[in-house]
């Protein structure tokens, strides 16, 4: 087995009445892509904004490399290699595919207070975000406008802003949303490719693509993780047949 | 001292109904379609405009404000159809450049209309008068008509939204255009009717103001200012904020004008509380804005989301 | 739009505004601005005094404009008090001139410094907001300002201060009107210059970022906060400069400069040129006050044909004088 790379802890939380995260602990491994399924209203979106300091968890620990990282800062996460991407495709439209990631990259290299060098100029930025768009295929569309792109290409653009940091864990929120079966097919392609050397979290509907791609799957009902195992492990598993695939 | 509070007090009262009238146009306008309207000023403009000319063809002021009401009405009604209703799409910022060029067409055509000079109206003797509300304390009685009248809108105003079936439509209209639609109103038609309710309530203010101040050109774009103030101070969108909001930046600016001079007399010296005071009181309503704004930034009484 | 188009090269390139613009454009670019240079110049050989003070306010106006399309073009903010920096920097110059503090040293640092400090007080208040909350906003403070200047009965109240002589450079004398021609065709030329390399730096990069999404900066990490308010005060900064020259074009200062209604035709100007682009304000500033002197030859009603212009510049063109004459070329 290899180095476990972000391991959760006891993860609690509730609004109100309702536990939305109950006692989840999970771990994500270099060079694995852990999935995490279960059906609408499961606690997913509530889980990931844990593990990403968006929310705060009312108990339970996030350790990231031995370290915890359950309240560090959203910004200075991205400096010691966590990425993620997110459900709702959301780039900047009027920017050129290369400038998209530029600011991605620009994100995490300190503060943008510098008013004079141009930034067209800068080769290094230049060369990191073409690199990203490299990682997922979307070098050739480089000067392109963002509008200009299939929702498809939007997403993989989405991915490589994500990987503009070259991140060691990235986080993947449902990556196939509103994708034809042709884009999936690709995207799986392109996600498999990126598994080397980091470690991935994959929250997904996409059953197909998610038995696919996963090393592991974690199944969340009700806040609650109810099994984690390999893809066969959880297709035969009882109590996620009954909780979950049984629904369907 | 307390004789001139009280009688500055009442001012203020005066000063918040009339900046309610006109609040209130802008924030249902807003609510409801999204728009921002600077010429929401020229309304007031031309409110008192034809008010002016009708007092002196009637020969009654009474008769000039009846009479003026539904003019302005119609006069909202078409600025709606022809102009607003074309930039809904559009965004604030195109908003407000486009109603930045009707206050330049409107101050224009009352200028060739009514010609450079401001206009007085006169009012009938029993409203020119004083009265004494209290022993010893006398205070114009058109000023009286001013702040009753004025809440007598504002109760009207409450019974129409909470109350009718159109009050049900701008308040379902505020939170859902589509529920609005499926409802099967037309809302279009509904959008213009609101757009000449804020343009008539605009238009009383003015005719209200105009026998105190004349009606003079651009005498919308000061006040205009303060009436953005007391919606932001009360919330976008807001018909209670609005109120609230009118009542106490009217009470607060037309107080702070009187006494924050002599106030301040009390910690410094009078000539350094002489230069202090004007300057200080002519800028209250907005320290008050930005305090509000740095405590709440979506207002006191914000509506509910949408 | 903030970023245009640039000639597909075979290499991807990060895009940025480009400082002349591109083609022909670039053609119309130069010829306007050496027009600006040469006109004032023949009107002074010509002893006309006219034309040249009337082009050194469109030179002072186009600078207040090129500071607001930093903001509004480029940044997406709509800030409907930018007059109130004009009216800032001018009484920088006139209020210590009154007390006979007459060294442009002291003027124009203090015209840039007070328009910042104004300029980051309220865009920190401002900038808590947003849509038409931060439209109004700029709006009430540039009225507080007016309000306020108004209020100084010392040094004139509404009616205004003169300024009995211009601000002493002690090297060069600006009293002289081609020597202050020379100096606010330099600090428009500075301007314009510093906005580009602004646009073009990483900061440009974040400025135009939130500009476009906002919300996917700030999940980038970006405190966008922080970088509009600095782009707020360098914007309300160098208007403050362009309020500095107009009080010594004028020689006289009035709070009428920062009524919302000067503001509005600062916005005018901007839109006119075309927002986002590196000179359209120039154009915008030309266009504006070349067309309002020819209308008022005509008619003391000149505000009607205007007012319509204006409607129909928002209903129908998109991307200003700038990209109509951009679009001409290219059909």
């Amino acid at each position: 087995m290899s180095e476990v790379l972000l391991q959760v802890e006891g993860l609690k939380k509730s609004f109100g009445g309702v536990v939305a995260t109950d006692d989840v602990a999970l771990d994500v491994r270099l060079d694995e892509i852990h999935a995490i399924i279960g059906p609408n209203g499961a606690g997913k979106t509530t889980l990931i904004t844990q593990l990403f300091g968006e929310q705060l968890p009312d108990a339970g620990h996030v350790f990231f490399k031995g370290n915890d990282i359950t309240r560090l800062a959203l910004h200075k996460r991205a400096s010691i290699g966590l990425a993620r991407s997110f459900q709702i495709t959301s780039v900047f439209m009027d920017f050129s595919v290369l400038d998209n990631v530029a600011l991605a990259v620009q994100a995490h290299e300190g503060h943008s207070f510098k008013f004079w060098k141009a930034a067209t100029t800068e080769f290094l930025l230049r060369e990191n975000a073409m690199k990203a768009l490299a990682q997922v295929g979307l070098d050739g569309r480089a000067s392109n406008m963002a509008s200009e792109l299939s929702h498809g290409e939007r997403r993989q653009l989405e991915i490589a802003m994500a990987l503009a940091t070259n991140p060691v864990f990235l986080l993947l929120d449902e990556p196939m949303a509103g994708m034809g079966a042709e884009e999936s097919a690709l995207m799986v392609k392109l996600l498999k490719g990126l598994k080397k050397d980091r470690a991935i979290l994959l929250v997904e509907h996409d059953m197909n693509a998610v038995f696919e791609l996963a090393d592991r799957i974690s199944v969340l009902v009700y806040g609650k993780l109810i099994a984690t195992g390999t893809p066969d492990e959880i297709r035969n598993n009882s109590e996620v047949r009954e909780a979950y695939l049984g629904e369907a | 001292m307390s004789t001139l509070f009280l009688i500055q007090f009442l001012n203020g009262l005066q000063l918040g109904v009339l900046l309610f009238l006109l609040a209130a146009g802008l924030t249902l306008v807003f609510g409801i379609m999204d728009f921002v309207n600077l010429a929401h000023g020229s309304l007031y403009m031309i409110g008192a405009f034809i008010c002016a000319s009708l007092t002196f063809w009637t020969g009654s002021f009474v008769w000039g404000v009846l009479l003026a009401i539904p003019i302005v009405a119609v006069i909202g009604f078409f600025f709606e159809k022809l102009i607003v209703r074309h930039l809904y799409e559009s965004n604030h910022l195109d908003h407000v450049l486009a109603t930045f060029g009707i206050i330049l067409i409107a101050d224009t055509l009352v200028q060739l209309s009514w010609g450079p000079q401001g206009i007085a109206i006169p009012l009938p003797d029993y409203l020119s008068g004083q009265v004494e509300i209290l022993p010893d304390i006398i205070f114009p009685t058109f000023r009286l008509v001013i702040i009753s009248s004025g809440l007598l809108i504002a109760a009207g105003l409450y019974w129409l939204i909470t109350y009718t079936r159109l009050g049900m439509l701008i308040r379902a209209g505020a939170s859902n255009r589509t529920m609005v639609s499926a409802l099967g109103v037309d809302i279009s038609t509904l959008f213009a009717g609101v757009f000449a309710l804020g343009a008539v309530l605009a238009g009383i203010a003015g005719m209200l103001i105009a026998p105190i101040t004349e009606a003079t050109i651009g005498m919308g774009n000061d006040i205009i200012i303060t009436a953005f103030v007391v919606i932001i101070v009360g919330g976008i969108g807001s018909m209670k904020g609005a109120f609230i909001a009118a009542i106490l930046i009217g009470i607060i600016d037309t107080l702070g004008r009187s006494f924050l001079k002599d106030i301040l007399e009390v910690f410094m010296e009078s000539a350094s509380a002489a230069t202090a005071g004007p300057a200080l009181s002519s800028m209250l309503i907005y320290i008050i804005m930005a305090i509000v704004l740095a405590l709440r930034p979506q207002g006191l009484f914000p509506p509910k989301v949408r | 739009m903030s970023v245009q188009e640039v000639p597909k090269n075979l290499k991807p390139h990060l895009q940025a505004p480009s400082l002349f613009g591109f083609g022909q454009g670039k053609l119309v670019t130069i010829l306007i601005m050496a027009l600006l240079f040469m006109l004032p110049m023949i009107a002074w050989w010509m002893g006309n005094k006219f034309y040249l003070d009337f082009s050194v306010r469109i030179i002072c106006l186009a600078i207040a404009a090129v500071s607001l399309n930093l903001i509004l073009g480029f940044g997406g903010l709509v800030s409907f008090g930018h007059a109130a920096f004009i009216g800032i920097g001018a009484y920088a110059v006139g209020i210590p001139a009154y007390h006979g503090y007459e060294s442009a040293w002291l003027h124009f640092p203090l015209a840039v410094g007070l328009a910042g400090l104004f300029a980051l007080v309220t865009g920190a208040i401002s900038l808590r907001t947003k849509g038409v909350y931060f439209i109004m906003i700029t709006m009430a403070f540039a009225q507080m300002a007016y309000y306020f200047f108004l209020s100084l009965e010392e040094y004139g109240g509404d009616d205004g201060m003169t300024l009995w002589s211009r601000s002493d450079f002690g090297l060069i004398n600006i009293s002289d009107g081609l020597t202050f021609f020379l100096l606010c065709y330099s600090v428009l030329a500075i301007c314009i210059y510093l906005t580009f390399r602004i646009v073009n730096s990483r900061f440009g990069m974040v400025l135009r970022g939130c500009n476009s999404n906002e919300p996917r900066m700030k999940a980038l990490g970006y405190n966008t906060y922080l970088y509009r308010l600095t782009a707020y005060v360098i914007s309300g900064a160098m208007c403050g400069l362009a309020g500095a020259l107009i009080a010594n074009l004028q020689d006289f200062i009035t709070a009428d400069t920062m009524t919302w209604t000067r503001s509005g035709e600062l916005m005018f100007m901007v839109i006119l040129g075309g927002a986002g682009s590196i000179f359209g304000p120039v154009f915008g500033a030309v266009a504006f006050l070349l067309i309002e002197e020819v209308l008022s030859a005509f008619t003391i009603y000149w505000a009607l044909p205007f007012g319509i212009l204006l409607i129909l510049s928002v209903l129908f063109i998109k991307g200003g004088v700038n990209g109509l004459i951009l679009r001409g070329w290219k059909s």
